[in-house]
This record gives structure tokens, C-alpha cells and sequence, in this order.
């Protein structure tokens, strides 16, 4: 027998924050997220933590804002449209360079859209999403064990440099169960010396503010967030490549389409052609050397979404459009089944051969 | 033994989900890799409610059951939608009390079981699921049955443990027909 619990994976983010240190959750409900702010109205009142049902997503978002001022850890869950409602609130706290968690348990769009489960605000999360020059480290779990992983994890990066980070999952992930265990975790040391916790007349005022009215100085601070950010690319990147040594064609593919897409590679391998997979953690920063290598000998590329078509682009930035890249998508909830994209596989497979 | 793939479909509030989840966790409990994926929305107001369940000996790529091994109908609308979708060599189990017809297929097997009136007949109402998980577990040995306690313990849910025992009963007595 095992020690393993089944988890959904909206639990399993909820779990793991809890475990993190996390005692601060500001929410709104939304469908298909809804079960994190269940647990942590459940879990937060036992262990001193706060959870709030704010009066809105906006509300929410900026009593994430505050806390994160004071240096504590704390996060927030939505949905699509409700994470285009926390828009402003996370470009202030980018602004501010605080450490926050927000969760994006993706569904089909644009406007209110369906329930059902997407990627379509892939642009949204890897290109900042709110105003101004600004990104969010965004994270894409493909499992429920991920779901927690990337939870320690991206309250770590959060702190470690100073910016929200972004668990960009999909309806599937969140309502899926799968056997998933904790790990022991230690936060990271690190001293949050710029939070505004009260001088007790012992220091200088720490201020926390995103209003800076002389274009100097703003350029200024741009420019160093810009070096952080240059820092988080060059350690940070992570993906899983799966059989790509070899592969002529190569599948980009995260969340829920990688797991799709995983068994046409198998069914594809077992047809004898050589299919790979890279399935970007981080959406960004985006893996962008692991693509340039598989770009030394694959023919071709194949993008497999939930939506219609976002991540393509970085995958064709990141082969500098040296081999072509290939949509394979559903869009609006939908999501591709292995035989379509083992379809796709075909029929590019068809498509050089004939060259 | 591979790879099974269970769908479970049938109206909301007839437990589907937790049978579901009480074959993942039978799973879990044999070392295997499970995945229990549930249709959520409108339909778990009412309506028709399904779950996708994988129970494994290698890890699962889509957890998204479209071709079931073991497809379980309980009820009219579930065997029209999937009957078809059932994997060449499959079975399909159905509720007898609340579907009167058989199935098309010729290349499946099915098991009709009168779960809805034997749950009644016997003091089990609202458990005609766990009267088809016995049937299943009998019919399935790649599911094994050494976790059926265990894994019953873990899907009662502590405020409801006063239904373990009926529970269990339920299962035994569709063991047993």
C-alpha cells in the first residue's frame, strides 16, 4: 500500500500554499477554481490563517496587494475572466516588486465564456497581462503532484526575486485527482527587510508605492526590473523533454495538452516514427534553449493548445523560424483528443517524407 | 495487465463520482497509477454527471477516457451517449431497474444488474452504485478486490462514517449475485 492521498489538484494547490507558509487567501468564487478557496475556508480559521471572500476579484487582488506589502506569503485563485479582473491589482504589485501567488485555473473565453477547460490566456500570462512593462513568472503544471510542486516552487521564486508569480492551470488540472504527496519542504531564508511591518521608531520608513511621477527615475526602475528579469531567464527556465534525442518531429505542448499529446508520441513511436515532446514548466521564461537544440535535427515542430494558437509563437521565436511550426488546437473548452493529434503527427510525417 | 479505462455516467446524486473515486482509490491502494477525471459544471446540479477513471501499471498520459474498457451506464441517457464509445472486447454494466433495453454491441459484454431495486429491497437505498462496484470488481480481476475496505475508508468520508458499513454491504451483496 502506499501513503499517497488522491488529491483533486485544486486541493493539492491549497494543501501545498498551506504547507508553504501561505495564512493569507483573498478569493472570489469562480467555476473551475472554486474548490481552493473551499479548502482554504476550511483549513485557514484552524491554523490562525486568514481566508477572506472578498466583494470582488478586484477587492481581492489588492487585499493581496497589502499583505504582500507587509511581507507575509499570500495568494489568490481565479478563473480567466476573474484573473482579467486582478489585471490592475498585479500590474501594481509587479510594480512594487512584491512576492505573490496568483492562480489562473484557465477555462474557455473571451468575455465570460464557458466552464470548460483552455490556454487560452497563454498571451495574457506570459506577456505581464495588465499595463506597463512587467512579467509574471508563470508556471504550468501537467499533473496533480505538479500542481503542488509548482506551489512550494513558485512561492520560492516569488520571494527569491521579488514578483508575482503565476500557476497557469487549466480546468482539468484543477478538478482532476491523482496520487500526490507533499514534500518536506523549508521556506528559502530570506530577509524581507523592505516590508512595511511598523519602524517601532528602530528605522527609516519602508515605502511601497507604484506612483513615481519623475519619467527619470521610473525609466530607472524599469531598467532594474528588467535586469531581474534577465536573471529569472537565464536560471529559471524549465521544461521536461520526452523523447526528443532522436525526434524528427518535436511536440510542444503543456498542462493537459501534454498529457494528451504524450500518448500520440507513444502511439506515434510505436508506428515507428520519431515523434518528441518538450512540454515548457515555465511559460515564462520560456525554454527557449531546449527548442533551439531540437531544432538542430527535428523537421518540423507541432504546437498542441487549448486555444488558438499563443504558445506557437514563442515556439517559433525560439527556432528563430528556422523549421516550420504546426498548430494542432481545439479552442472554446474544447480539448484535442491523441487521435487528432496523432492525426497531425501523420500527416506532417506524410508531408516530409515526400519532400 | 496494463492499462483499464472506466467511464461511470448516470444522473447527478446517484454517486457516480464516488464510485469513481472508491475504483481510483482501490487503485491507489494496488501501487498503480490512477487518474479520476469528473464532468463538473451545470450537470452536478442535476443532470447528467460521468467520470473518467485510468487505473495503470505505467503513467497515464490523458486522463480523458474516450474509449472505455468498462463502460457503466446508470441510466437510459448514459447507454445511448457512450454504448458506442465502449472499446472493442469491453463490458458494459447497467442499472436493469432503470434501463429495459439491452445493448446493441455484439463485441462487448454486458452485465445487467437490478441495482436500483436490490438497493431498495434490501435497506441500501441510494447505494445501487456500490451494488454495481461488487458486480464490477467480480467481473474485473485486473481490478483486484484485497483493497475494497481500505479504499472504502478513504472515500467515507469522516462526518459520514456511519455509512461505511451500508456501504460495504452494498458492495458485497453485487459481489455476490
Amino acid at each position: 500500500m502506499t501513503d499517497k492521498v488522491l488529491m483533486k489538484g485544486n486541493e493539492a494547490i491549497a494543501e501545498a500554499a498551506i504547507q508553504a507558509g501561505c495564512r493569507f487567501y483573498f478569493g472570489y468564487p469562480i467555476t473551475p477554481q472554486t474548490e481552493i478557496a473551499a479548502y482554504m475556508a476550511k483549513r485557514m480559521p484552524k491554523i490562525s490563517g486568514t481566508f477572506l471572500q472578498a466583494e470582488s476579484e478586484i477587492a481581492a487582488i489588492n487585499m493581496v496587494y497589502g499583505v504582500a506589502s507587509a511581507g507575509k506569503r499570500v495568494m489568490t485563485s481565479s478563473s480567466s475572466p476573474g484573473i482579467s479582473l486582478k489585471s490592475e491589482g498585479i500590474s501594481y504589485i509587479a510594480g512594487c516588486d512584491l512576492p505573490a501567488l496568483i492562480v489562473n485555473v484557465q477555462r474557455g473565453g473571451p468575455g465570460l465564456g464557458g466552464i470548460q477547460p483552455s490556454q487560452s490566456d497563454y498571451f495574457q500570462a506570459t506577456r505581464g497581462g495588465g499595463h506597463g512593462d512587467y512579467h509574471v513568472i508563470a508556471l504550468a503544471p501537467a499533473s496533480v503532484q505538479e500542481m503542488a510542486d509548482l506551489t512550494f516552487k513558485g512561492f520560492d521564486l516569488a520571494d527569491i526575486y521579488r514578483t508575482p508569480v503565476m500557476i497557469l492551470a487549466d480546468g482539468t488540472m484543477g478538478q482532476m485527482m491523482e496520487p500526490v504527496k507533499m514534500k518536506d519542504y523549508t521556506p528559502p531564508d530570506i530577509n524581507k527587510d523592505w516590508a512595511v511591518t511598523g519602524t517601532k521608531m528602530m528605522r527609516e520608513h519602508n515605502i511601497i508605492n507604484s506612483l513615481c511621477l519623475d519619467p527619470e527615475s521610473l525609466e530607472i526602475s524599469n531598467f532594474k526590473r528588467y535586469e531581474k528579469y534577465k536573471t529569472i531567464c537565464e536560471k529559471e527556465a524549465m521544461c521536461e523533454e520526452y523523447l526528443t534525442n532522436d525526434a524528427d518531429i518535436v511536440i510542444a505542448a503543456f498542462g493537459i495538452a501534454a498529457r494528451v499529446s504524450k500518448n500520440a508520441v507513444n502511439e506515434a513511436r510505436a508506428n515507428g516514427l520519431k515523434v518528441g515532446m518538450i512540454r515548457p514548466i515555465t511559460l515564462w521564461p520560456f525554454p527557449k534553449d531546449a527548442f533551439e537544440r531540437a531544432a538542430e535535427k527535428a523537421k518540423a515542430f507541432i504546437s498542441v493548445e487549448l486555444s488558438m494558437g499563443q504558445m506557437i509563437e514563442d515556439v517559433s521565436l525560439a527556432v528563430r523560424c528556422r523549421k516550420p511550426v504546426y498548430l494542432c488546437n481545439r479552442a472554446g473548452g474544447m480539448i484535442p483528443s491523441p487521435e487528432q493529434v496523432l492525426a497531425k503527427i501523420n500527416e506532417i510525417a506524410n508531408m516530409s517524407n515526400s519532400k | 495487465m496494463g492499462t483499464t479505462q472506466i467511464l461511470i455516467a448516470g444522473f447527478g446524486g446517484q454517486g457516480v463520482l464516488f464510485a469513481g473515486k472508491f475504483l481510483a482509490y482501490m487503485g491507489l491502494m494496488e501501487d498503480k497509477q490512477v487518474s479520476w477525471l469528473p464532468s463538473y459544471g451545470p450537470e452536478m446540479r442535476g443532470g447528467t454527471a460521468n467520470c473518467s477513471v485510468i487505473i495503470s501499471d505505467e503513467s497515464i498520459g490523458s486522463p480523458i477516457v474516450s474509449a472505455p474498457d468498462i463502460l457503466i451506464a446508470m441510466n437510459l441517457p448514459s447507454l445511448d451517449k457512450y454504448e458506442s464509445s465502449v472499446a472493442s472486447g469491453g463490458m458494459i454494466f447497467i442499472d436493469g431497474t432503470l434501463i429495459s433495453r439491452g445493448i446493441e454491441r455484439n463485441d462487448v459484454k454486458m452485465h445487467n444488474i437490478d441495482a436500483t431495486k436490490l438497493a431498495s429491497q434490501n435497506g441500501y437505498s441510494g447505494l445501487s452504485n456500490m451494488i454495481i462496484m461488487g458486480k464490477v470488481i467480480k467481473e474485473c480481476p485486473a481490478l483486484g478486490n484485497a483493497y475494497v475496505e481500505a479504499a472504502l475508508s478513504k472515500v467515507v468520508s469522516e462526518r459520514h462514517r456511519n455509512l461505511y458499513d451500508s456501504n460495504l454491504a452494498a458492495v458485497t451483496l453485487g459481489y455476490n449475485i
